[in-house]
């Protein structure tokens, strides 16, 4: 900092103590007392309720925090993803990001209290991709044959399939394996009962033919981590 | 490696193409947006998978794209069926005599 | 070596090309709007892969973010323009 160079003829308000008292005081009316009197109060009652959320935090009861912890780990992995290096900053800014965009989404996460949170649901995730990729590669390959026979082989129908799945989560997912998976396609969602599109209706197009051939061995894998 | 990731890429692109072809071949939409939608998400996965063997390092981008690919294909699939079908579009099904036909000599695979 | 890998990057290209046409005609062609509509969510996939495919070639990780952006994109634009069909009847 430079020291002094005001000259002495005009003084500055600094070096003026009636000045000075003025400017204190007007700093006092405008600047303090409504800090003290409206904004402390409210950063008080804030940092008080954090304190209380904190105190009462219980995951396996709470599903607001349950939610919020989610869905803020899942952001944070694909933020780590998209990222793609392990640098501390980087961590930090992902994990403020997440938590901030889990916070901002929190009315509209309650689909994930459809999932069962259980030690073994990682490994029911794994079969039921597992089953899922298998059906995909089948999908494919029978799609190609289809394309490329010169006399085109389908037989369509649109037929209803029935659920036990409950939430809307559930049925989401059940829905989109159904698209891809050996020639069926989801048309609409009614209920309990999935409208589908079959290309090879040949095992017959009434409700328990359908479900036994199209949604079953999904289904089966899907229940033990969804509701 | 760099072979390999490319014999994975030449079947990827060829998965898109039978996508498209399926999507010309098709007699109506609900059956255009089955071969659409099926081979191309197959495709685009082995694309992808052939990429990330050429450079192993864009590894964890690829899988954000191949996720975000597998999520969302089958919902505007979906959406676009369901779409066609409130739109009062009927599906394409095959006459009596054409399904005994096709019933009586199943497709030698 | 090099020349299997260049015949194989050949063949990449004609494929997805004649998907590009394949889907276009279908684009141009569809006789009902959800037609046209399921090809253009096609070329929108095929033009995502492509785009990665393209990242490979040119060596350059952008292309990347690119291809994930276009796909977003793309499905939005696809929810939203079937949403608006789904309640007409002028879409036969």
């Amino acid at each position: 900092m430079t020291t002094d160079n005001s000259s002495p003829e005009t003084p500055s308000p600094e070096k003026d103590p009636k000045k000075l008292k003025q400017l204190a005081n007007q700093v006092q009316n405008l600047v303090v007392k409504p800090y003290k009197k409206r904004i402390m109060p409210r950063f008080r009652r804030f940092f008080h309720g954090l304190k209380e959320q904190y105190r009462k935090i219980d995951i396996k009861n709470e599903p607001r925090q349950r939610r919020f912890v989610v869905a803020t780990l899942v952001l944070f992995i694909v933020w780590l993803l998209l990222v793609g290096t392990l640098s501390w900053s980087e961590i930090v800014v992902g994990i403020v990001v997440a938590a901030f965009t889990a916070f901002l989404s929190s009315n509209h996460l309650a689909f994930i209290d459809n999932l069962k949170f259980k030690w073994a649901m990682p490994l029911h995730v794994l079969r039921y991709l597992q089953v899922f990729v298998v059906a995909l590669l089948r999908a494919n390959i029978d799609m190609a044959r289809r394309v490329l026979s010169p006399r085109l082989p389908i037989n369509p129908a649109l037929v209803e399939v029935q659920t036990q799945l409950k939430s809307p989560l559930g049925k989401l997912i059940l829905a989109n394996s159904i698209t891809l998976t050996p020639g069926t396609l989801t048309v609409d969602v009614v209920g309990d009962h999935l409208q589908v599109h079959w290309i090879d209706s040949t095992p017959g197009v009434d409700l328990e033919h359908a479900t036994v051939a199209i949604a079953e061995s999904f289904e089966r894998h899907l229940q033990e981590f969804i509701e | 490696m760099a072979i390999f990731g490319n014999i994975l890429i030449v079947i990827g692109a060829a998965f898109l193409f039978l996508g498209a072809l399926g999507l010309v071949r098709m007699p109506d939409v609900y059956n255009r947006i089955q071969a659409g939608t099926k081979a191309v998400t197959l495709g685009s996965l082995a694309l992808l998978a052939g990429v990330a063997f050429i450079h192993p390092a864009w590894l964890p981008k690829l899988l954000v794209i191949a996720l975000f690919i597998l999520f969302t294909s089958p919902v505007g699939s979906s959406i676009i069926a369901r779409a066609a079908y409130l739109a009062g579009l009927q599906p394409f099904t095959l006459s009596s005599k054409e399904k005994a036909r096709y019933l009586s000599k199943p497709e030698e695979t | 070596m090099s020349i299997l890998v260049f015949y194989l990057e050949m063949l990449a290209f004609i494929f997805i090309g004649g998907a590009v046409l394949l889907g276009m005609w279908r684009l141009l062609m569809g006789p009902t709007v959800p037609d046209r509509v399921v090809a253009a969510d096609t070329l929108a996939v095929v033009t995502t892969a492509s785009l990665v495919w393209l990242a490979s070639k040119l060596d350059n990780p952008i292309y990347l973010d690119i291809a994930l952006v276009y796909g977003a994109l793309a499905f939005v634009a696809v929810v939203a323009i079937a949403r608006t069909i789904e309640g007409s009847h002028s879409a036969k």
